[in-house]
């Protein structure tokens, strides 16, 4: 009987030859993974445990991304728990601010997460890296303290979906609004418990950046995790970063399947999803007219070079509508400095938008852009869910770069063709 | 293990963010985050429950967020035991992971009502809603979780392994 992707990595890291559905493994990791927000907590419980030192420190990786640079006095406090621990632990991959990104975009692009990998992080979209064909997934952070320690942790293997898409993207579509249509179409549960599989033409043709924010965002399905057959687009980007050997795996051809989906990707417009869950899914022709008072280009689904080299296509010799605040958060300092190299910075400050330091910042609602109430935001983060970005009362509406750059200059929900 | 208390009803899809907004998430401290329990979904919760009250939600309860801050804010307001048609994967884990009890029952959640007194008898696997007179059969859980619980949660679990 075939394996699915999904299947294989589980297996390979349980030391089986085969694992089915609903099977309980241990599965050693490659990689385990805690921010600012989870990790306090996880060290905490790691301690009361009497451990006294993480299972490899190659492999334990503490990102301060939620509420860096420190937004208070208790976010600072929550940060030199981190700092403390990594330097107790000299763990090799802790990111101190002027070197830290987005911990999603931050991984991949420094090579630290690989295809083949079996990689948990106490953070939800920890299944970003399936882009690159790995199990990725999120946990809590006592599952993160148990990792620390043991090197591995449970797993429910789980059942598989496939979403192929087949046809060429329409102008101005991508990955993003992709997942969104996905998840508008299976609501936010649709995926619970299961393993979403990315595939078909279009897929092959779509760049990593675009892969990244599809799998980023499987957890809005209720997903544990998703992932796309790693390929010629795998092996170029992982090329020159990955720090281990990648490993490439992919799904059999009689693999079992709950549910397959097909999609005419030609037909898929640009992609909004309304207040208040990621699943309120609209095609930009039905969106209306939606005033707005903030954009946000950024965060781990969409802070990445190709995303800035979009939203500064779209906002080059133009200006931020006066009623409007945009922000540009660079996910990675990487993709900052390209950003320099690239004149897109100068597009953005001329525009008359706020470009910041790496952070996950507003996304959260934790700093660096908070909504009052009545307020609304175009953001290309994950979530719009009541409160998420600011006040109870305040409104999140998620789409791609190109969108968010457009509706910055016309002050309302627009796609690019608008600007003409 | 037996619970009995009042009930507080949610819909469908209580996300993370609404059990305790991020907002609050600069500290880790349990009495802390405590005092936002459900802030963003009902502003007045902390000010209307008691401890040993239940929480019975819809499908999907818990979506979102990693943070296990959600279950931590739960079981450090007082709530006895959250009653769904369903949890969201990472919810459910953190809430076994850190010995916070979790019940899925698709009739249960559907027939309780706001302001009734249910008991749970999780060792018997019996929701008996005492306001209706009403029983119902809760499946047991999986053998791998209930070894987790009889090791006192996941660490104890891990360190006895070693």
């Amino acid at each position: 009987m075939g394996m699915t992707i999904t299947e294989k990595i589980l297996a390979a890291h349980a030391g089986k030859k085969e694992v089915k559905p609903g099977e309980l493994i241990w599965a050693k990791l490659d990689i385990v993974l805690g921010n600012d927000i989870t990790a306090p907590i996880a060290i905490s419980e790691f301690k009361n445990a009497g451990a006294k030192k993480v299972f490899d420190k190659d492999r334990v990786c503490l990102i301060p991304d939620h509420f860096t640079p420190n937004k208070d006095i208790k976010s600072a406090e929550q940060a030199k728990v981190l700092r403390e621990f990594a330097r107790e632990q000299k763990l090799k991959n802790y990111f101190e601010v002027g070197k830290m990104g987005v911990e999603h975009a931050l991984l991949p692009e420094q090579g630290i997460v690989t295809a083949g990998d079996a990689i948990i992080g106490a953070d939800s979209h920890t299944c970003t890296y399936g882009a690159l064909g790995a199990f990725s997934t999120g946990v809590g952070s006592t599952d993160l303290a148990a990792a620390m320690i043991s090197g591995k942790t449970w797993l429910k293997v789980p059942e598989a979906m496939k979403f192929v898409f087949k046809g060429k993207l329409s102008k101005w579509v991508t990955g993003k609004d992709l997942i969104l249509h996905v998840i508008g179409d299976i609501g936010v549960d649709g995926a619970l418990y299961r393993s979403m599989e990315f595939c078909g033409d279009t897929i092959e043709n779509l760049s990593m950046e675009g892969r990244l924010s599809m799998c980023n965002m499987a957890i809005e399905a209720g997903g544990k995790n998703g992932i796309i057959a790693p390929d010629k687009i795998t092996k170029e980007f992982l090329k020159g970063r990955s720090e281990r050997k990648p490993v490439f795996f992919a799904s059999d051809k009689d693999a079992k399947y709950v549910d397959v989906r097909e999609y005419n990707a030609a037909k898929i417009e640009p992609t909004v999803s309304f207040p208040h869950l990621p699943s309120n899914a609209r095609p930009l022709s039905k969106v209306g007219n939606v005033k707005i008072d903030q954009v946000v280009v950024g965060s781990c689904t969409n802070g990445r070079i190709e995303d800035m080299r979009l939203a500064a296509k779209i906002i080059k010799g133009k200006k931020v509508h006066s009623t409007v605040r945009m922000l540009v958060i660079p996910a990675t300092q990487a993709v900052f400095m390209q950003m320099f190299k690239e004149g897109l910075t100068e597009i953005f400050v001329n525009a008359g938008a706020a470009v910041s330091t790496p952070t996950c910042g507003p996304c959260l609602g934790g700093h660096m852009g908070i909504l009052a109430a009545g307020e609304r935001a175009v953001a290309t983060t994950n979530r719009n869910f009541v409160g998420r970005m600011g006040d109870p009362k305040s409104e999140v509406y998620l789409a791609s770069p190109a969108i968010a750059a457009a509706s910055a200059v016309t002050g309302k929900i627009s796609g690019p063709e608008e600007l003409h | 293990m037996k619970f009995t208390g009042k009930v507080w009803k949610f819909r469908d899809d209580v996300n993370t963010d609404e059990i305790i907004p991020a907002r609050y998430m600069n500290t880790s401290d349990p009495k802390e985050l405590a005092k936002h329990t459900m802030e963003d979904i009902d502003k007045d919760f902390m000010k209307k429950m008691k401890p040993g009250d239940i929480i019975v939600g819809g499908k999907n309860f818990g979506c979102g967020s990693s943070r296990e801050h959600a279950p931590i804010c739960l079981k450090e307001a007082g709530v006895a035991c959250v009653i769904a048609k369903s949890f969201a994967r990472i919810f459910y884990r953190n809430s076994f992971n850190m010995g916070f009890s979790i019940v899925e029952s698709q009739e249960a959640a559907e027939d309780i009502k706001e302001g009734d007194t249910v008991e749970v008898d999780l060792g018997n696997g019996v929701i008996n809603n005492k306001t209706t007179d009403k029983a119902y059969k809760v499946a047991p859980y999986p053998k791998f979780m209930q070894e987790l619980i009889n090791a006192g949660g996941l660490m104890k679990y891990v360190q006895r392994q070693k």
